[in-house]
């Protein structure tokens, strides 16, 4: 049905996606932890600052991407010398991209499903010999899981998307950058090709459709419908 | 077995102070809603922490700012049946009832699962959910897990609030069997006067 190529560039969007949301998840759930349970001064610019890849132009999250990660880039050149690991065209840097496009999105799913952990339930746990740790794994974490996976979907469906800060960031590399709706953009540019385009743009949606669906599945599943990411 | 409790807490624009010593039995705190007792019960299980004072159990000190001593919660071997029960709403009653049995030093474990069924008259419960049981069937699990997690001591805040009058009755009877076969100090809260007559209790007045 697909085409070797097509094939290919969905390959390269779902290792990207991935890859983006397996990097973030953690830095994800740690920064909802911090905003659902922490108090602490500058909240309410540490909240403005998860979320201002949502709002600010994709265009300069690239620029500001490629100033920090670049091959000049004071982290990019850490991530050199200490892991060997470089974003500049490479699918990487995509993964990277998305995953901060995507960050803001995962963290306010997860920080919905922590602030609806029944507290009072905690403090049940504490009386009956759970230390605050095992109070985490055995009554906040399985209570806010649904919720957890669902923002992790969601960020993978974001991810699927992401266009402006990745193709400034590391330009529009065949097989290496150029995830689906790079190559729909690409193939926009060459007369002729309406088919190749609709058949992409075809797939870009079927996958992000279902991304969400598994999404609100986890969340309605879990939360037996009491709170919703869409 | 006895409490002796010493503690204030400011709440807001409210003080609340309690001061008292018992020698075992059940010691209810009454008074009209607003009073604090459901504080004292958290200050006792290690939930809410005093401003000043001491509490000693038994003769164990879990709380004392001059001696700087504030045991967590876990280690206060608390069984407390809440108002609103907070049963894990995401696990069977038999893993609600094991939830501090399983935590508890095997020494501590001085209640067995099917012993506690039996007393309680829940043995058929233990593969349902929380969220699935009667008020009173629930109530009795809340009560079951908290004896289960081999407490020293139980605080019981207004166990028959949520309760019609048949089964009010019922879970009386069990707090009843709790006082004369298992010998636990009970710190118990309500507002009604009757309920208190009947258990014989030494009555704190609080507010």
């Amino acid at each position: 049905m697909l085409t070797a190529e097509e094939w290919a560039i969905v390959a390269l969007s779902l290792k990207v996606s991935g890859a983006a949301i397996v990097l973030t998840l953690p830095f994800a759930f740690a920064l909802a932890w911090l905003l659902a349970r922490g108090r602490f001064p500058g909240k309410i610019l540490l909240d403005a600052l998860v979320h201002l890849p949502l709002v600010v132009p994709p265009v300069i999250t690239g620029w500001l991407l490629l100033l920090g990660f670049g091959g000049n880039g004071p982290i990019g050149r850490l991530c050199e010398n200490l892991f060997g690991l470089t974003f500049m065209f490479r699918w990487t840097g995509a993964a990277l991209a998305s995953a901060i496009m995507a960050l803001p999105l995962m963290v306010r799913a997860i920080r919905l499903s922590l602030e609806a952990v029944d507290r009072r339930l905690e403090s049940a746990a504490r009386t009956l010999g759970a230390g605050p740790w095992q109070t985490f794994l055995a009554i906040t974490l399985p209570l806010s899981l649904p919720g957890v996976l669902a923002g992790a979907v969601l960020g993978f469906a974001r991810s699927l998307g992401e266009f402006g800060a990745t193709i400034t960031f590391v330009s529009n590399i065949p097989g290496e950058t150029r995830t689906l709706p790079l190559a729909i953009y690409a193939a926009l540019q060459m007369p002729g090709s309406d088919a190749a385009v609709a058949r992409l743009a075809g797939l870009s949606v079927l996958l992000s459709l279902g991304a969400l669906v598994a999404s609100e599945w986890l969340v309605r599943r879990g939360g037996r419908g009491e709170h919703h990411v869409l | 077995m006895s409490f002796d409790i010493d503690l204030t807490v400011r709440r807001g624009p409210r003080t609340i102070a309690a001061r008292f010593a018992t020698t075992g039995g059940i010691t209810a705190l009454f008074g009209p809603s607003g009073a604090g007792k459901t504080s004292v019960l958290d200050m006792v299980a290690g939930l809410l922490r005093p401003d000043a004072g001491r509490i000693a159990v038994g003769g164990e000190v879990l709380f004392d700012s001059a001696a700087g001593i504030d045991l967590p919660p876990e280690r206060r071997r608390c069984g407390y049946v809440f108002q609103d029960l907070r049963l894990f709403p995401h696990r069977k009653v038999r893993d609600n009832l094991l939830f501090g049995w399983r935590r508890a030093p095997p020494a501590a474990r001085w209640l067995a699962l099917d012993e506690a069924t039996a007393f309680l008259g829940i043995a058929h419960l233990l593969e349902r959910l929380p969220a699935s049981l009667s008020g009173g069937e629930a109530q009795r699990v809340a009560i079951g897990r908290a004896l289960l997690s081999g407490p020293r001591f139980l605080a019981m805040d207004e166990p028959l609030s949520s309760l019609d009058h048949a089964r009010r009755d019922e879970i009386l009877r069990v707090v009843e069997r709790i006082r004369d076969e298992l010998n636990l100090p009970i710190l118990y809260v309500s507002h009604e006067r009757a309920e208190l007559d009947r258990l014989g209790v030494t009555a704190i007045p609080l507010g």
